[in-house]
């Protein structure tokens, strides 16, 4: 397996990729959402699987990010998302609303190597409107005709990226059961996960572990990252820390709130630990 | 009624609505993220003896999904789920609803979150209690700005099911998708017909003289603080030190806590201790 650094693991994302990141109540890794922010990622497209939290808030806010593709952007208890609010209004990021299943059901086409996937309900609804990549057709296996359905096109993003339990020495990742980080790895081209730890041994032969697994044969570079959902709780191992989120939740209210904020907690805070 | 918090009232009036006899059976509720109110229903539903099976979609110790976000929707689909709530930051007289801001496309005036899965659990669950608790002209509006989810389809459009109810912190309104016009069912004490027409954006139709919404039974509100708390403290700490004055202890450790302190005897450490109690 390819294990390598937080910093390293940036760098393999170019300007302009497209990555899938899970919300924070799943694995989102804030680890690698920071590293990127410290290369000074540009044009980055986001999608949430499926829907966006905090990573996805701070990329906006310190304009990595050029397009957002998602259900809803939240801090959850701590409100609306500060800096991707502000981004939208002042038209600095394309924002494409979807609606959960169907972020859901483009990936699995993308999974099946299908071209598209139906999915009911959306008729309607001004997100079918505003999405001129969705089709409707009428179901071509209805007796009576007629049966008007949603047609969505297979979503491939060039990076999955989350955060994991552990590793093993094969590059096999364990997460339990936030399986839609699996939809994220198998459609993606590349995923780049980070994980606390690596343990000696293989998942794929422990019952227990392999259905919590994502094989390594989706993964292309793993990086240890201790703490790295933080603030966003990991299973359980560590809580969400509150605390933090309502900090952030005040300070990047204001464009000078938030640089100081990313100041003190995204490039500070490395350069202590680098020391 | 003894005194009772808003929150104790509505979610036994939702609990009313869940157990509706003149609706389908709810067999399988689940409820979105941000819901105490309605979790608080359904587990009232549940301690008041009705066998219901209810999917808590924020509880992260046994979460009754294994296969990811997806499940939900996926059991959605197939009609598994039988009663689902939301709500909106505007929602209309035709029970459209708006999670996606004002202003023009997408929320160029006040963005709201997003749409959540709500364009599709609306059309595909066949029983839907809307609730939102403040009840003002802001948010129940003649005309939603943005469509998340459409309160009503056109013939010859697959839809399960529509709002049943629209639970507010003033009233409770019947949904008629036939007319597609929301009636006043009952008002909350201290309001009248007058005050809620006032607070509200939309029109909506009066059939005969109006009742008082009930307040909860003191078995109701026995089983609210006790066991419907008990359940519920995990999962939504904050409101239940606000409502029922009950706190958890979130600074007791988490099951596998321990392996991340280098632990070796307390970890999910690897293969030698496949850990997964």
């Amino acid at each position: 397996m390819s294990l390598t650094d937080l910093e390293s693991l940036a760098a393999r994302v170019p300007d302009g990729s497209k990555l899938a990141m899970p919300p924070d109540n799943s694995l989102p890794s804030v680890a690698l959402a920071k590293a990127l922010i410290r290369r000074g990622a540009r044009g980055l497209r986001l999608v949430g699987v499926p829907t966006s939290g905090f990573a996805t808030d701070i990329l906006v806010g310190a304009g990595c990010v050029a397009e957002v593709e998602t259900s809803a952007v939240s801090l959850g208890e701590a409100g609306f998302a500060p800096r991707f609010s502000a981004a939208l209004k002042a038209g600095e990021i394309v924002m494409k609303d979807a609606t959960c299943p169907a972020i859901h059901t483009m990936l699995q086409a993308s999974e099946k190597g299908v071209p598209f996937m139906p999915l009911r309900g959306i008729i309607g609804s001004d997100i079918l409107a505003h999405r001129p990549d969705w089709q409707v057709i009428d179901n071509p296996f209805a007796e009576a005709g007629g049966d008007p359905i949603v047609l969505l096109p297979a979503l491939q993003p060039d990076f999955g990226v989350f955060h994991a339990v552990m590793a093993d020495s094969r590059g096999n990742v364990w997460l339990g059961r936030k399986r839609e980080c699996a939809t994220i790895a198998h459609a993606s081209k590349a995923s780049l996960v980070t994980v606390e730890r690596v343990v000696e041994g293989d998942f794929l032969t422990d019952e227990t572990l392999a259905p919590g697994c994502i094989s390594a044969t989706y993964i292309d570079a793993i990086a240890i990252a201790e703490r790295g959902a933080r603030p966003v709780a990991l299973l359980d191992e560590y809580r969400m820390d509150t605390a933090y989120i309502s900090d952030y939740a005040r300070m990047a209210k204001t464009a000078e709130g938030f640089r100081e904020w990313l100041a003190i907690n995204v490039f500070e805070s490395r350069a202590a630990a680098a020391e | 009624m003894s005194d009772c918090k808003p929150e104790e009232f509505l979610a036994a009036t939702i609990c009313r609505l869940i157990l509706d006899p003149s609706q389908p059976t709810a067999r399988h509720v689940a409820v979105g993220a941000a819901s105490p109110v309605p979790a608080a229903a359904c587990y009232l539903a549940q301690k008041l003896g009705y066998p219901i099976r209810l999917s808590l979609l924020a509880r992260t110790q046994g979460n009754p999904f294994s296969d990811g976000t997806r499940e939900l929707f996926d059991l959605t689909g197939q009609g598994r789920i039988d009663l689902f709530f939301l709500g909106g930051g505007q929602i209309d007289g035709e029970a459209n609803l708006n999670l996606v801001g004002t202003g023009e496309w997408p929320g160029k005036g006040v963005r709201f979150p997003g749409s959540f899965g709500s364009a599709f659990m609306y059309m595909m669950t066949p029983r839907i209690i809307l609730f939102r608790e403040e009840h003002s002209p802001r948010v129940l509006v003649s005309k939603v700005d943005n469509i998340s989810a459409n309160g009503v389809s056109p013939p010859g459009v697959f839809r399960r099911g529509h709002a049943q109810a629209l639970v507010t912190g003033r009233c409770v309104f019947r949904f008629h998708p036939d007319r597609a016009r929301f009636s006043l069912a009952s008002v909350h004490a201290g309001e009248t017909v007058e005050s809620v027409r006032a607070a509200t954006g939309f029109d909506f139709d009066v059939d005969g003289s109006i009742p008082t919404t009930p307040p909860p039974t003191t078995e109701e509100l026995a089983l609210l603080r006790g066991p419907v708390c008990d359940e519920m403290l995990e999962t939504y700490p904050d409101f239940c030190a606000r409502v029922f004055s009950r706190s958890d202890d979130q600074s007791a450790p988490l099951p596998h806590e321990a392996s991340l302190r280098g632990d070796p005897e307390g970890g999910r450490g690897g293969l030698n201790q496949p850990a997964l109690t």
